[in-house]
C-alpha cells in the first residue's frame, strides 16, 4: 500500500518536473530546431516542429556572410586567455591566503569581493579613455585583461575555498620531511588542488564567454567576440530567424556543454563559498 | 607554525593579485570621481571647467532620473520575486525522488549558460515578435490579438527574459541548500504526521533562509547591472531605461561624461549598499 502511494507520488513528481524542465529548456530547443529550417519555415504559422526539410544552409550562410569563425576565435582567445592569465595570478594568491593566513586575510578576501561588486557602468568612461590612450580599444589583449580583472576575485575566492579543504597536517608532514616551498607546492599541493583548479577554470571560461558589457562596449570590428557578433543581429534586414538561430546555436553550444559539467562548482563559485 | 621565510613568500605571492585589483578599482574610480565634478563633453571641446556638485544635482533632477529609478526597481524587484518564489518551489520539487532527475536538472539549469545577447534576441524575435513570434502564433491560435510585447508590455517582457536567465541560478543554489538539510529531521516530522505545508513552513523555509538571502543579494548586484538584454531589445525605450542604461547613454551615446560620471558614482554607492550586506554574510561564513 505504502509502496503504491510512493510510486504514485514519484510518477507525479516526474511528470511535473519534466514538464517544467522542458518549458525552461524550450527556447533553447526551439532555437536549435529553427537553425535547421529554411527562413520561410522558421516563421510559418502554424509552426513546424520536427517534420521539415532539415538543412545546414543557415550555418553555411552565417559563416560565409559574416566570417563567423573570426568571432569564434576572438571568443576563444579572450575567454581562454583571461582565464589562464587570471589563474597564474590567482593560484599563488589563494594558496598564500589558505596556507599562510595572516590576521588580515579575511579583510583582503572581503575587499577582493567588493571589487567584484563595482558596477561596470560606473567606470565605463575611464576604462574607455584609458583604452584609447593605450591603443587597446577593439583589441583582444585589452579585452582579455579586463575580463581577467573582473573575474579575478571569483577565481581567488573559489580557489581559496578549495585550498582551505586541503588538510594542513599533510603540509606539516611534508615540511617535517624537509620539503621546501617549491617541493611542497609541486609534489604535495598540486595533485590535491587539481580538481579545484579545474573547476575554477571551467567556471571562468563560462563567465568570460558570456560577458556582455565590456565585450559590447570595448570592441568594434576586429576584436569582437560572439556576444558582440550576435548583438549585430538586433538590427536585421529581411528574414533572418533561421540565421539568427544558427549563429546563436553555435555561440551557446560549447558553453552549454561545459556548463552542464560545472553545475556544482557554479554554486560554490558564484556564492563565494557561502553555499556549498 | 609558518616560518618567517614562508610568510614573506606568501606575501609575495599575494601581491600581484592585490596590486592589480587595487589598480583596477582605484584608477578608474578616481577618474570617474574627478570627471563627475567637471563639465566635460569630449565631442564639444572636452574639458570646460569645474562645476562642483552641479552634475550630481542635474543628474537627479533631470526628467529621466526618476523613471529610470522606477524601471530599475520594478525590473530588479520583479525578477527577484519570480526567481526566488519559483526557485524555492522548483528546488523542493527537484529534491523529490523521480525518474531522470539528472536530465531534468540539466534542462532547468541550461538557460543560465546562454549568453545575454542570445537570450535577448531569441526572445525578442522568435517569441515576442508581434508578427512572426511563437507567442503571437499562440495568441492567434486562441483567436486573440497578438501582444506587441516589447512596446506594449515592455517591462513585463524584460522581466520575463531576465527571469528566464536567473531562475536556474536561484534554483541551483536553493537546491544545493535543501540537499544539506538533515533528511532525518524531515522524516521525523513526516512520521509525526506534520502536514506538508507545516513541514515546508517550519523546517524547509527556515533552513533555506540564509541561502535565500544570499540569492537575493547576489542577484540584486548582478541585476542592477543588466545591460545586454536591454541593449539588444528595447534600447531603453518604452520605459525600460534602467539606471545602468541611463548612465551608459549619458556617457557613451550623448558623450556627456561629467553628468554620466555623477550617475556612475550614484550607481557605485547603490551597489555598495547591497555589497555590504552580502559581505557581512560571507564574512561570517569565513569565521567558521
Amino acid at each position: 500500500m505504502a509502496r503504491t502511494v510512493r510510486t504514485h507520488r514519484k510518477t507525479l513528481n516526474t511528470a511535473l518536473a519534466w514538464g517544467i524542465g522542458l518549458m525552461m529548456f524550450f527556447p533553447i530547443l526551439w532555437t536549435m530546431l529553427t537553425s535547421f529550417k529554411t527562413e520561410a519555415q522558421a516563421i510559418s504559422d502554424p509552426p513546424v516542429w520536427f517534420f521539415f526539410d532539415w538543412t545546414l544552409e543557415n550555418y553555411r550562410v552565417v559563416q560565409e556572410r559574416s566570417n563567423y569563425s573570426r568571432f569564434l576565435w576572438n571568443s576563444i582567445i579572450i575567454a581562454g586567455g583571461s582565464t589562464v592569465l587570471g589563474m597564474i595570478i590567482a593560484i599563488p594568491a589563494a594558496w598564500s591566503m589558505a596556507f599562510v593566513p595572516s590576521n588580515r586575510t579575511k579583510d583582503i578576501l572581503l575587499w577582493m569581493l567588493s571589487t567584484k561588486m563595482l558596477p561596470a557602468v560606473g567606470v565605463l568612461y575611464p576604462i574607455y579613455l584609458i583604452f584609447i590612450q593605450l591603443g587597446l580599444l577593439d583589441t583582444r589583449i585589452g579585452l582579455t585583461i579586463v575580463l581577467m580583472l573582473i573575474n579575478l576575485p571569483i577565481m581567488v575566492w573559489m580557489l581559496y575555498t578549495y585550498f582551505k579543504e586541503i588538510p594542513g597536517e599533510i603540509l606539516e608532514a611534508a615540511r617535517m620531511d624537509g620539503a621546501g616551498l617549491r617541493e611542497e607546492i609541486l609534489y604535495v599541493l598540486t595533485p590535491m588542488a587539481i580538481p579545484g583548479i579545474a573547476s575554477t577554470v571551467l567556471l571562468n571560461i563560462i563567465l568570460a564567454w558570456n560577458e556582455a558589457f565590456w565585450t559590447l562596449n570595448l570592441t568594434a570590428a576586429r576584436a569582437a567576440p560572439l556576444t558582440a557578433f550576435i548583438a549585430s543581429y538586433s538590427s536585421p534586414e529581411g528574414l533572418f530567424y533561421a540565421k539568427l538561430s544558427a549563429a546563436s546555436t553555435m555561440a551557446i553550444a560549447p558553453i552549454l556543454i561545459l556548463g552542464w559539467f560545472s553545475q556544482k562548482q557554479l554554486v560554490r563559485g558564484l556564492t563565494f563559498g557561502a553555499v556549498k | 607554525m609558518s616560518t618567517k621565510a614562508s610568510r614573506s613568500a606568501a606575501r609575495l605571492m599575494l601581491a600581484p593579485a592585490v596590486i592589480l585589483l587595487l589598480g583596477w578599482m582605484l584608477v578608474p574610480l578616481t577618474l570617474t570621481l574627478i570627471f563627475s565634478f567637471q563639465r566635460y563633453l569630449p565631442l564639444r571641446g572636452g574639458f570646460q571647467g569645474w562645476v562642483g556638485f552641479e552634475n550630481y544635482v542635474r543628474f537627479v533632477t533631470s526628467s529621466a532620473f526618476w523613471p529610470s529609478v522606477q524601471a530599475t526597481v520594478i525590473i530588479v524587484g520583479g525578477v527577484l520575486l519570480i526567481t526566488v518564489t519559483l526557485g524555492i518551489l522548483l528546488a523542493i520539487l527537484l529534491d523529490q525522488p523521480m525518474w531522470g532527475q539528472g536530465i531534468v536538472r540539466i534542462l532547468v539549469i541550461a538557460p543560465f549558460f546562454v549568453m545575454p545577447t542570445v537570450s535577448g534576441l531569441v526572445w525578442k524575435n522568435m517569441f515576442m515578435d508581434p508578427n512572426n513570434g511563437l507567442l503571437s502564433h499562440l495568441w492567434r491560435f486562441f483567436g486573440a490579438d497578438p501582444v506587441i510585447w516589447l512596446s506594449d508590455a515592455s517591462m513585463l517582457s524584460i522581466i520575463l527574459i531576465v527571469s528566464w536567465q536567473w531562475l536556474p541560478f536561484a534554483t541551483l543554489i536553493l537546491l544545493t541548500a535543501i540537499q544539506s538539510l538533515d533528511s532525518e529531521q524531515l522524516e521525523a516530522a513526516e512520521m509525526d504526521g506534520a502536514p506538508v505545508l507545516s513541514r515546508f513552513w517550519h523546517i524547509i523555509l527556515p533552513h533555506l533562509s540564509r541561502a535565500v538571502t544570499i540569492v537575493i543579494l547576489i542577484q540584486t548586484i548582478f541585476l542592477l547591472a543588466i545591460f545586454a538584454e536591454i541593449f539588444v531589445t528595447t534600447q531603453g525605450s518604452f520605459g525600460t531605461r534602467t539606471l545602468t542604461y541611463l548612465i551608459f547613454q549619458r556617457v557613451l551615446e550623448s558623450q556627456n561624461v561629467g553628468l554620466g560620471s555623477a550617475g556612475g558614482i550614484y550607481a557605485v554607492i547603490l551597489a555598495n549598499i547591497f555589497a555590504l550586506f552580502l559581505m557581512r554574510i560571507v564574512g561570517k561564513n569565513l569565521d567558521r
